[in-house]
């Protein structure tokens, strides 16, 4: 028993990664903040550590916790919130494939990060962010049977990753961030045919903050996705000068 | 969820260092058995929390966050957590989700223990 759960384990981890590569996702996403960045964990970000669950029940659904697994890796992008994409890696959710996100932001505003697919299995699958992303750590998504009941289950280990984003959720971030998984527990319920409600639990593992990873604000993907836009202009007038 | 297939001794080689022996599977299931087995190990005059995983059979992506939570609870108690026994496989997953730079990894408990004293 002991060598076939060693050699599901292998396959279900990804290969350790010094820095992220992107190459082969869906077209149509700025790309930006995401080649040549490192993987983080919550010991790499800056503000308060939380933990956040969210649930639903999918009740009434005939469903495996391992159906919904495959359907929620397959489809995933199409269960999140209006003016969020999430643009897969065309092998789908792989250990060790990456995926590009732009994230609406208030004022029309667009943030370009991505995620490494960490873990994946046929009951769970986890997304690492990357230096840069709002959040250091990973969200691992998962079903399983609670009393004749299958469960969906996002959920969150995270720092946010430096001082801004940690003002940023502080003052609504966590909100939004709710908002989003939410959403995408109640679409993937509605897949299963259910109109589920969503529990969540939100903790505070450690309140303090890791002053020691403030300077991580360089890599910060809002401030640079922003430069990114307002030089489009630019980028667009030079384009006719530039060789090849 | 699944039931937890784990179990853990404490060992106090040293009055300022622990011993958790970890034989099983770290998965979310785990996290009562985990954070009991810590407790028993965090005296006051514990400075430093070892993990042998020689006995570790499985690990998935809910069982490294909760070393991550451990890790938390050993700096609160200003305690430095660190491991051996791990195989080629499993130090991969630390280099991976990179707790190698929080969490001191050692090949043997003999390691372990000179680098705590």
């Amino acid at each position: 028993m002991s060598s076939e759960r060693t050699h599901r384990d292998g396959e279900s981890w990804a290969k350790p990664v010094e820095r992220l590569e992107v190459a082969g996702v869906q077209p149509g996403s700025s790309g930006i903040n995401v080649a040549g960045r490192r993987p983080t964990s919550p010991v790499q970000g800056f503000g308060r550590m939380w933990q956040k669950t969210y649930r639903v029940r999918l009740l009434g659904a005939d469903v495996t916790p391992q159906q919904v697994i495959a359907v929620w890796k397959r489809d995933f992008p199409s269960f999140w919130p209006k003016n969020n994409r999430f643009f897969a890696p065309l092998a789908g959710i792989q250990p060790g494939e990456v995926a590009v996100l732009d994230l609406g932001m208030p004022g029309g505003m667009k943030l370009s990060t991505g995620v490494l697919v960490m873990y994946a299995d046929d009951e769970s699958f986890t997304l690492m962010t990357p230096q840069g992303h709002m959040f250091a750590g990973w969200i691992t998504f998962s079903a399983y049977e609670d009393g004749g009941v299958t469960v969906a289950q996002a959920h969150v280990l995270m720092r946010a990753s430096d001082p801004i984003y940690e003002m940023g959720m502080t003052f609504g971030g966590h909100k939004q961030e709710d908002r989003h998984w939410e959403h995408t527990l109640q679409s993937l319920a509605q897949a299963f045919g259910v109109d589920g409600h969503v529990v969540s639990e939100m903790v505070c593992v450690d309140r303090s903050r890791q002053w020691g990873n403030a300077g991580n604000v360089w890599h910060n993907s809002g401030i640079r996705s922003g430069i990114h836009m307002a030089t489009a202009p630019a980028r667009f007038a030079a384009k006719p000068f530039r060789r090849g | 969820m699944t039931e937890a297939t784990v179990s853990m001794d404490v060992r106090t080689p040293d009055e300022s260092v622990s011993v958790i022996d970890i034989e099983g599977e770290i998965t979310a299931a785990c996290e009562p058995i985990l954070m009991d087995a810590y407790g028993r190990a965090s005296g006051d005059r514990t400075r430093c929390v070892i993990l042998n995983f020689t006995g570790l059979e499985y690990m998935n992506s809910s069982g490294i966050g909760l070393l991550v939570t451990l890790l938390v609870r050993a700096n609160r108690n200003r305690q430095r957590l660190m491991a051996y026994g791990l195989t080629d496989h499993y130090r991969q997953i630390f280099e991976l989700t990179r707790l190698d730079e929080a969490i001191g990894i050692h090949s043997d408990e003999a390691g372990a223990l000179a680098a705590a004293a």
